[in-house]
């Protein structure tokens, strides 16, 4: 097996406290033992809460920082002990794109494209070649000379990532690349990146708070807490079987597909019957099981709630149902439902379950 | 004013402007050189380095409170071992230098914080040097505020010239005091501040411009 692009190995990554003398704080475990391989051609995310430590652990991986522990290795160089010259080449050698677009206001998007390959010393003429095909790669050919001031959020970081990918990079970092962008312009980002890994086959890790990045676009994903990786796997997995409750968390408030206690409320108002909530996902069942189970029970299912999304390409959501008929059929029908899929079970207005009150 | 007092005029003025541009050019430089030191070296930043930044920091606070006269006499020693003299123009005009160093150097410093740290972030993790990012980055972006920098500092510079003028280095000020203010004639000591304030509208009114071309993006 080919080795990883990117991999962490306990890595620590420590900031001294801030201040002096007595209001001298703790030292800040940015980054607390992260062992981690990211494989190349994939898309990688990586989730937290603010504070959690991603964007220190992706400025590891290009250097920005050095570990204070343990080590980084990128595309078989280990980073660690590298000195301050040395590790240029590697910077040089990655692409990052960031939230605040960094673009350098005095020159021209031109300008800001051609920048890194001014640094590795191309001539001027492949230059000019080269950024115009970045520039139609990403959509903006049309916007050359004109200066980043006058651009859109989509368009600002649209230069960004033709300028990440002006040196042929084999990985590209995007911490937080769509978290200034509104939800269109964002799925805009998102497939532009998602081409980016397709067509050029650049490994991609991106930094993110938003459940809905990693949703569309990542293979798998690495949820952060407080400096450590506390879930990691196999996108559609984590997140259609979250394990830890940070996880469990974003996946409830990215799907809201699950009714909330209030929404559960008002639910019952209108519909005096069973409510239950089926998950539909690969894993535990379909919605066409769904509507087998009811139909062989002859009981009616009203969906009131939910909805069904993709993951990672793959179907997933729950449904919220009202089953209507006699208390026998419906009881052999949830049964019918628990055999083929998570099921939770709300009760009647009359006589509510405590099972669904957790969420 | 009388006849033979034009070519005297003429000279005066040559003076100040021998002595304003030099130490424009010195001081722009030097000034720069100390601004960006101050800059890079400040916590935090690319060339972070607490003792570098403490002493740069310490004497330009020390340097730039003392008033021009003051400075210009408490300086004597240093001239005199670098200019030979502690008299003359060329004297004077090497304490404007020292001094217009010190004050651009906090103006650069001050116009440069303001450089939003995200694009030095970028340039660096695009593999520049710290030499190219100053060069290729921190001077481009701040590049209409350091304009506008340079200009202020050409007021103080001409306002020390008539200082130093005045203590024997000849010029505008220099003039004005002796044909004027002590001869009473006060048509040839307004005639001086026109001169001045038309020449400071002047430099004033090309420095906007030169910034405002920067800026235009
Ligand atoms: N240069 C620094 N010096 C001191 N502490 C730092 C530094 N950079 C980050 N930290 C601290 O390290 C912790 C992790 O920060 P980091 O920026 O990696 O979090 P994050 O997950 O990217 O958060 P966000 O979503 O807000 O960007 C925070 O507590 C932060 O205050
Ligand atoms: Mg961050």
């Amino acid at each position: 097996m080919s080795h990883p692009l990117l991999s962490f190995r306990d890595a620590v990554k420590e900031f001294p406290a801030r201040g002096r003398g007595r209001r001298r704080g703790a030292p800040v475990r940015a980054v607390d033992g992260v062992t981690l391989d990211i494989d190349a051609g994939e898309v990688f995310g990586v989730i937290g809460y603010s504070g959690a430590g991603k964007s220190t652990l992706v400025r590891l991986a290009n250097a920005l920082e050095t570990t204070t522990a343990g080590s980084v290795v990128v595309d078989g160089t280990d980073l660690t002990g590298l000195s301050e010259a040395q590790l240029r080449p590697v910077r040089a050698g990655i692409g990052m794109i960031f939230q605040q677009f960094n673009l350098l206001a005095s020159r021209t998007v031109a300008g800001n494209v051609a920048y890194p390959l001014e640094v590795a010393g191309w001539p001027r003429a492949d230059r000019d070649a080269r950024v115009r095909e970045l520039l139609d790669f990403v959509g903006i050919g049309d916007k050359a000379d004109v200066h980043p001031a006058r651009l859109s959020g989509g368009q600002k970081q649209r230069v960004g990532i033709a300028r990440a990918l002006a040196t042929s990079p084999r990985l590209l970092l995007a911490d937080e690349a769509t978290s200034a962008l509104d939800p269109e312009t964002t799925a805009d980002v998102l497939a532009l990146l998602q081409r980016v890994n397709r067509e050029l086959g650049i490994t991609v890790v991106v930094i993110t708070h938003e459940m809905e990045v990693v949703r569309s676009i990542c293979h798998r994903v690495a949820v952060m807490e407080a400096g450590r990786v506390v879930e990691l796997g196999d996108a559609y997995r984590v997140f259609s079987a979250p394990e830890h409750p940070v996880t469990r968390r974003f996946v409830a408030s990215a799907l809201r597909d699950v009714p909330s206690s209030a929404v559960l409320a008002r639910l019952r108002e209108r519909h005096p019957g069973r409510i239950v909530t089926a998950r539909i996902d690969e894993v535990s069942g379909s919605s066409a099981q769904v509507t087998r189970v009811l139909a062989e029970h002859g009981v009616d299912g009203t969906i009131v709630f939910g909805g069904i999304t993709e993951l990672a390409e793959r179907p997933y959501g729950s449904l919220t149902v009202e089953l209507v008929g006699h208390d026998a059929a419906v009881h052999a029908a949830l049964d019918g439902l628990r055999a083929a899929t998570t099921v939770v079970d709300h009760g009647t207005a009359t006589r509510p379950a405590a099972e669904g009150s957790d969420r | 004013m009388s006849p033979d007092l034009v070519p005297l005029l003429g000279q005066a003025f040559g003076e100040t402007v021998f002595m304003v541009l030099i130490t424009l050019a010195v001081g722009g430089v030097c000034g720069l050189a100390l601004g960006l030191g101050l800059y890079l070296t400040r916590p935090g930043n690319l060339l972070e380095h607490r003792g570098v930044f403490a002493v740069l920091n310490v004497a330009v606070n020390v340097v730039r409170p003392i008033p021009f006269i003051i400075f210009l006499v408490a300086l004597g020693p240093v001239t005199r071992a670098v200019v030979g003299t502690t008299i003359g123009t060329g004297a004077f005009t090497f304490a404007m230098c020292v001094m217009a160093s010190f004050v651009f150097a906090r103006l650069v410093e001050q116009n440069l914080v303001s450089i939003d740290p995200g694009v030095i972030e970028a340039a660096r993790a695009m593999g520049a040097s710290p030499l190219r990012i100053v060069r290729t980055v921190v001077v481009p972006e701040a590049l209409s505020p350091l304009i506008l920098g340079y200009t202020f500092l050409f007021v103080g510079v001409l306002d020390m010239s008539a200082i130093a003028g005045y203590l024997g280095a000849g010029g505008l000020g220099d003039f004005a005091i002796v044909y004027g203010y002590r001869q009473y004639d006060w048509a040839l000591t307004a005639l001086v501040v026109v001169i001045i304030i038309v020449v400071v509208q002047l430099v004033q009114w090309l420095g906007n411009g030169l910034a405002r071309r920067a800026l235009r993006r």
